[in-house]
């Protein structure tokens, strides 16, 4: 088990319920977890990658504590809009948002 | 260059950081509260200043992170002009709520840095993170009416089509880095000249292109554009239409031409010449403005038909994006500068109908031009730029454009299918011509007066129109100068 193939099928696997979850659901809270997921499956692939193939330095595991940080701040603003979003329309559907159209 | 060494290089950017923490602190303080936007003006104006002191030095700086040179310059100067024209006018737009002004200034420079970091960055670490740093502000200035439900909506739909397309791009990223070692781009255009699988490279680079796609609006990655640019503050539409779209340009320029190229030409000693990615791009600029003038045409709501065109525009620059070659750049470049004031003097005229009259749909602006004939004036001028025909800039940069195609003699079909765009294009343009001055109004026939500030701006920036087509040899010379990067 402890070989990059495992972690690269299990990042494959998270990211694509990521999409899955983005594409078919629509609450927003549920499809910022969506993308939450495919964040999370990019970190694992960085650290994986750093981890077995053997790279001098430590760019990966950098790399992955900025996704992470971004990833907090980018779900802060989300929640935010989203709520603003509740108190106008009362509904945090996402068909419900539909008044820009055409 | 070490970090320490560095900061001498980058004083543009460290008074932006400056000003950004200074506005955010003086706006707590009741007493200060006024001098918020005076101070944004004033930082941006002096960053300009060291700017252009250092054009022309060529530096990596903090560890290889990001590099000073003039290509970015150029870019820089594009978005300090268009940040500095939207904080200006966003003081004189009715219906931004004026209490929360300073923050929006705030955010506005943030994004200024965002991009100023876009344009120069030459690691994948410094990509990802000056993308997200010009969307995050993006995304909350897109919902800055907080009780208007277009701007809620258009602020859902950006943080989700953004932090999606985000995330696509930072897991072909990853595997980008997995297949390279590295992420910093000149070490991955060694390894990909050694790279045993050439195919490999194709799921990271279309996950990458989806990211920077997003960006610049391209076709099959433009679903939040209209809709965003409809909802969002005019001004705010104004700048996004602009700026970060430069930015998106300068960044996608520069990964593609650094990783994929030597010299600035497809070399055929490059194991990575046989991905064809030209094509993939010829095909997606010309569908990007075929469906986005398609779609422009039947539109009533003049913010929304100038979103459905600025993608238009984004297919027309792509072309030139098919042509390796500097000189190709070079009319990108040219086309850009041209588009931020052709595009920034039609959204100007936007505000002041929807200040005045209240008018977001294109009935509204019916008999405008008997009430003020000066302005709707430029606002033809404006209009046949953003159609690209003579007497207008917009005509010299599409014919930079079309020269390129034709010189390599390749994407024939392409050049073709960009005439009967343009054809396309001046039917919608001069819908709002037509209401301005052949369609009689509901009876007002009072003069209305735009406030001094819009006035100017929509005639400055119109009035560029004019003079680069008379007169856009310097302007040409400047960016040959810009990118000497490629040309050598």
């Amino acid at each position: 088990m402890d070989s990059l193939q495992s972690y690269l099928v299990i990042a494959a696997i998270l990211f694509s319920m990521g999409i899955y979850g983005v594409i078919t659901r629509k609450n927003a809270v549920a499809i910022l977890m969506g993308i939450e997921l495919i964040l999370n499956s990019a970190n694992i692939n960085f650290i994986a990658f750093n981890r077995f193939g053997g790279m001098a330095n430590l760019d990966g595991h950098v790399f992955s504590i900025f996704v992470i940080v971004l990833a907090a701040a980018e779900a802060a603003v989300a929640l935010a809009i989203v709520i603003n979003l509740f108190k106008n329309v009362g509904s945090v559907d996402v068909d419900d948002a539909d008044l820009l159209k055409g | 260059m070490s970090n320490l060494s560095s900061l001498s290089y980058y004083i543009p950017e460290l008074i932006i950081i400056l000003a950004i923490l200074l506005v955010i602190i003086l706006d707590v303080i009741p007493a200060c509260k006024k001098y918020t936007f005076s101070l944004s003006l004033g930082a941006i104006l002096l960053a300009s200043v060291f700017l252009w002191q250092s054009y022309g030095e060529s530096h990596g700086l903090f560890m290889g992170m990001i590099s000073i040179d003039p290509f970015s310059h150029f870019f820089k100067m594009i978005f300090l002009l268009s940040t500095f024209s939207i904080i200006l006018i966003s003081r004189y737009e009715k219906q931004l709520d004026s209490k929360y002004s300073a923050e929006y200034n705030a955010l506005l420079m943030i994004v200024l840095l965002g991009m100023f970091l876009m344009s120069s960055s030459i690691n994948l670490i410094m990509i990802y993170l000056s993308i997200e740093l010009v969307s995050i502000p993006s995304y909350i200035l897109a919902g800055m009416l907080k009780n208007d439900k277009e701007s809620n909506e258009a602020s859902l739909k950006y943080v989700i089509f953004g932090s999606f397309a985000s995330g696509l791009m930072l897991f072909g990223l990853s595997i980008l880095y997995g297949i390279t070692g590295s992420t910093d781009i000149g070490v991955i255009t060694a390894a990909l000249q050694t790279i045993d699988y050439p195919l490999s490279i194709y799921f990271p680079l279309i996950l990458i292109l989806v990211g920077f796609g997003y960006k610049i609006s391209m076709v099959p990655f433009h679903f939040w554009t209209p809709d965003v640019y409809e909802g969002a503050p005019t001004p705010i539409t104004a700048f996004l239409s602009v700026a970060p779209k430069a930015a998106g340009f300068a960044i996608l320029i520069r990964v593609f031409y650094t990783m994929f190229t030597i010299d600035g030409s497809v070399s055929a000693t490059l194991p990575l010449a046989n991905i064809n990615w030209p094509a993939i791009i010829a095909v997606a600029s010309a569908i990007t403005m075929t469906l986005g003038n398609l779609l422009a045409v039947q539109q009533e709501d003049v913010k929304r038909m100038l979103a459905y065109s600025s993608i238009s525009h984004v297919g027309f620059m792509l072309m030139a994006f098919t042509i390796v070659s500097p000189d190709a750049v070079r009319a990108i470049m040219f086309y850009l500068f041209i588009y931020l004031f052709m595009n920034l003097s039609a959204f100007y005229m936007a505000i002041f109908a929807s200040n005045k009259l209240n008018a977001h749909h294109i009935d509204d602006w019916d008999g405008l031009g008997k009430r003020n004939p000066i302005l709707c004036a430029f606002m033809a001028l404006t209009l046949i730029s953003l159609t690209g025909l003579p007497p207008t800039a917009g005509f010299v940069g599409k014919f930079y454009i079309f020269a390129e195609l034709f010189k390599h003699q390749q994407f024939y079909w392409l050049a073709v299918v960009a005439i009967l765009n343009s054809v396309v294009a001046l039917f919608y343009y001069f819908k709002i011509v037509k209401s301005m001055y052949l369609v009689e109004g509901d009876g007002a026939h009072d003069k209305i007066v735009a406030h001094p500030v819009v006035n100017w701006s929509i005639i400055l920036f119109s009035a560029q129109n004019l003079l680069f087509f008379i007169y856009w040899e310097p302007l040409i010379g400047f960016i040959e100068k810009s990118i000497s990067l490629w040309s050598g």
